[in-house]
């Protein structure tokens, strides 16, 4: 069968079964098990609402439960358990951590992690702020706004790939295609292997992830500029501040909720950070970052207890920050 | 102190849409000027045309004797208190008062000085580290206009700043505006709203602004009592002035006009005799109607609705549709009169004459036109 037609088939049968979900079960509840008729319809019409709430999110928990909280509970399982030669596993207690923290590797990893941290939060935030601002008042502005948002519009790896060709290098005598490269030459330099310089390579990395969340940041912030209240922007005027003491001590002070909302958010993108690294240097060079050893120890070298227990420090390390964000997004709706 | 000159000041949008022209005012040192004008009539653009957030396209705004069009706000010697408050959210009451001394350098003990002066003028000594969020609207109303006195201005502006008030608080802010401009005789302010009451209470002068240019400038109660055209008579007033047709008969050192219902008014009012039949509105408030006896009345006309508010009783007279009543404003309690054909007449002194929309008293006036909105 062509694929187009599996698709549509797919697409079909998936969303017809959610409808008659839906459909067919409240029918029975209703009709079969609590029908609105005879002595006790008043009882039974009480009964069905009190169910039907629950009919409606049974899929949900259901998937939720399936894809979310049964993994966490066995990724936890596992961290704490050993392949055994031949088959079953046995509980080892902490020597999968043990063994974790003893590798360069895994702290190779932390530390690009709180690199990583700190530097692409700091700057989509600073520059989506920038653009926010820069873009608020001109006549191309919305222009400007949809050319910086687009990145969001692609994938990691594909933002990976594109950025893999401005990296490229060739060998000494051949025309660099990459732009960095070109750059570089013209400007003298002879041509680097970008990708494999530490620390300069990790910096590479970050300004992909830099360069796809700023048009995110920019957005809520541009919003979140707009509803600042014209007059005390004005009353700022008749103050006597200037356009910077305007944005820094009037501005950014009263949006500075959305900021942190912000912030929050990408930091958490960034510890999830993994196809970035992946696709483009596969954590050599001193690249690594947690996510793709976590990958690195599950599916290449088949440690499941050593890469569940990274899984579980990265969950760690996401929890208090996805806390802190929601409790302020909260904060930010009220 | 200043005073502000306003010569042929005009203002346009985008080179076409002209919402003011040709505006000359002279507000002299220590006055307290209102600007009131019906909604769309650009006062609250012309008071920030003179506190520099909007750019004068025509004329020159001079203060204290210095063109002062290119220059910006707060080189002005302005402070400016706004409708909304407009404090920093961020800030507390002290940081919202002292922001713009921190701005011009001022070292910090001279900065505390002059905010908790200003604080204790206001009764702000308490509130002093809160924030905004946690006063209420009048306490952040004296908040703004504390941070208006820090700066110790030329020129006070205020933009309808009692509008976001309940009635009752607008009524004390209203006293502590008064009460502060006693305590300040030197400092000029010029005050716009939309509210009557504001105007005749408060200033020294009220400019009443209309279609783009001056109605009126004068004291309040010279606006009430010789409006120099229909607009400003209907404008100043509440309930507003009864406009009644009619055609003149007499003239001479008063004026008879008779009156297109019936009725003959008699005004105090001189015209000359090329004034003979001409057509013309006489113009009479409400407050100065009074019963007419068996003699000579200005209108005749049944009663539709009366409100008797004890001191008072309103009687609203049957219109045909679409025109206002004419309105009678009659001191005690006359409730009996509705359903009844009623004469009222006024003292000649009280009766005004307009030709043309322009006050037989003001030859050389401007009829105001306003487009209704």
């Amino acid at each position: 069968m062509h694929p187009a037609i599996q698709g549509l088939i797919t697409i079909v049968i998936g969303v017809g079964g959610c409808i008659g979900y839906f459909y067919f079960s409240n029918q029975f509840l209703d009709k079969v098990l609590f029908p609105a008729r005879g002595p006790n319809a008043g009882r039974n019409i009480n009964r069905a609402n009190m169910i039907r709430p629950w009919l409606f999110l049974f899929p949900a928990i259901v998937a939720l439960g399936l894809y979310l909280a049964y993994p966490v509970v066995e990724t936890l399982r596992l961290s704490v358990t050993e392949r055994i030669p031949g088959g079953g596993s046995e509980f080892v207690g902490f020597a999968n951590y043990a063994q974790m923290f003893s590798e360069p590797k895994f702290w190779e990893a932390m530390r690009n992690n709180m690199l990583w941290l700190i530097i692409v939060p700091a700057f989509s935030t600073a520059f989506g702020l920038l653009a926010a601002q820069l873009t608020d008042r001109i006549s191309w502005g919305n222009v400007a706004k949809s050319i910086i948002f687009m990145p969001m519009a692609i994938s990691f790896v594909g933002a990976a790939v594109i950025w893999k060709l401005v990296y490229d290098t060739r060998p000494e005598g051949q025309d660099q295609i990459g732009i960095l490269n070109a750059f570089w030459v013209a400007m003298g330099g002879d041509p680097q292997t970008w990708l494999t310089i530490p620390y300069l390579n990790s910096i590479l990395l970050m300004i992909v992830l830099i360069w796809i969340q700023t048009g995110f940041a920019m957005v809520i912030l541009s919003a979140a500029l707009r509803g600042i209240p014209e007059e005390t922007i004005e009353a700022a005027i008749v103050d006597g501040a200037n356009p910077f003491q305007i944005f820094f001590k009037i501005k950014v002070p009263q949006i500075m909720g959305t900021i942190v909302v912000v912030w929050t958010t990408i930091t958490l993108v960034v510890l999830k950070v993994f196809d970035i690294v992946f696709a483009m240097t596969n954590g050599q060079w001193q690249t690594q970052v947690l996510a793709n050893y976590m990958y690195d120890k599950l599916f290449r070298a088949n440690d499941w207890g050593v890469g569940s227990a990274s899984a579980i420090v990265i969950m760690l390390l996401v929890t208090p920050i996805l806390v802190w964000n929601v409790h302020n997004a909260r904060k930010e709706m009220r | 102190m200043a005073d502000v000159k306003l010569t042929d000041v005009g203002k346009t949008y985008g080179g076409t849409v002209e919402v003011l022209k040709g505006i000359n005012l002279d507000i002299g040192k220590g006055e307290l000027v209102v600007f009131v004008g019906p909604s769309g009539c650009g006062k609250s653009t012309l008071l920030r045309m003179i506190a520099g957030l909007e750019k004068i396209t025509a004329g020159t705004l001079e203060i204290d004797g210095q063109v002062v069009n290119d220059v910006p706000p707060s080189e002005r010697g302005i402070a400016m208190v706004f409708q909304s408050y407009a404090l920093y959210p961020h800030m507390t009451v002290f940081d919202n008062m002292a922001f713009a001394l921190r701005l011009a350098k001022k070292s910090e003990d001279e900065v505390k000085e002059a905010v908790h002066a200003a604080a204790e003028k206001l009764q702000l000594t308490n509130f002093l580290d809160r924030l905004p969020k946690a006063l209420s609207g009048g306490q952040r109303q004296r908040v703004a206009i504390g941070r208006s006195i820090v700066r110790d201005p030329k020129v006070y502006l205020f933009d309808e700043p009692l509008s976001n008030l309940d009635a009752a608080l607008r009524v004390a802010t209203r006293l502590q505006i008064a009460q502060l401009k006693e305590q300040m005789p030197e400092s000029t302010m010029v005050y716009v709203t939309h509210d009557q009451v504001e105007a005749m209470t408060l200033a020294t002068r009220i400019v009443v602004l209309a279609g783009g240019g001056v109605a009126q400038v004068g004291p309040p109660l010279d606006l009430y009592e010789r409006p120099e055209n229909e607009f400003v008579a209907q404008f100043i007033g509440s309930p507003k002035m009864n406009i009644l047709p009619g055609k003149i008969v007499g003239t001479g050192e008063h004026t008879t006009i008779e009156m297109d219902g019936g009725g003959r008014a008699v005004s105090s009012v001189p015209s000359t005799d090329a004034l003979m039949g001409a057509s013309v509105n006489v113009g009479v408030r409400p407050e100065d109607f009074v019963a007419a006896g068996e003699g000579d009345y200005i209108y005749e006309g049944k009663v539709g609705i009366t409100e008797a508010l004890g001191e008072v009783t309103l009687l609203y007279f049957d219109a045909p549709a679409g025109e206002d009543p004419t309105i009678g404003k009659l001191a005690g309690i006359h409730q009996g009169l509705r359903g009844q054909v009623t004469r009222l007449t006024a003292d000649p002194a009280k009766v005004h004459v307009f030709k043309d929309g322009v006050s037989l008293l003001y030859p050389d006036g401007k009829n105001v036109m306003v487009e209704p909105h």
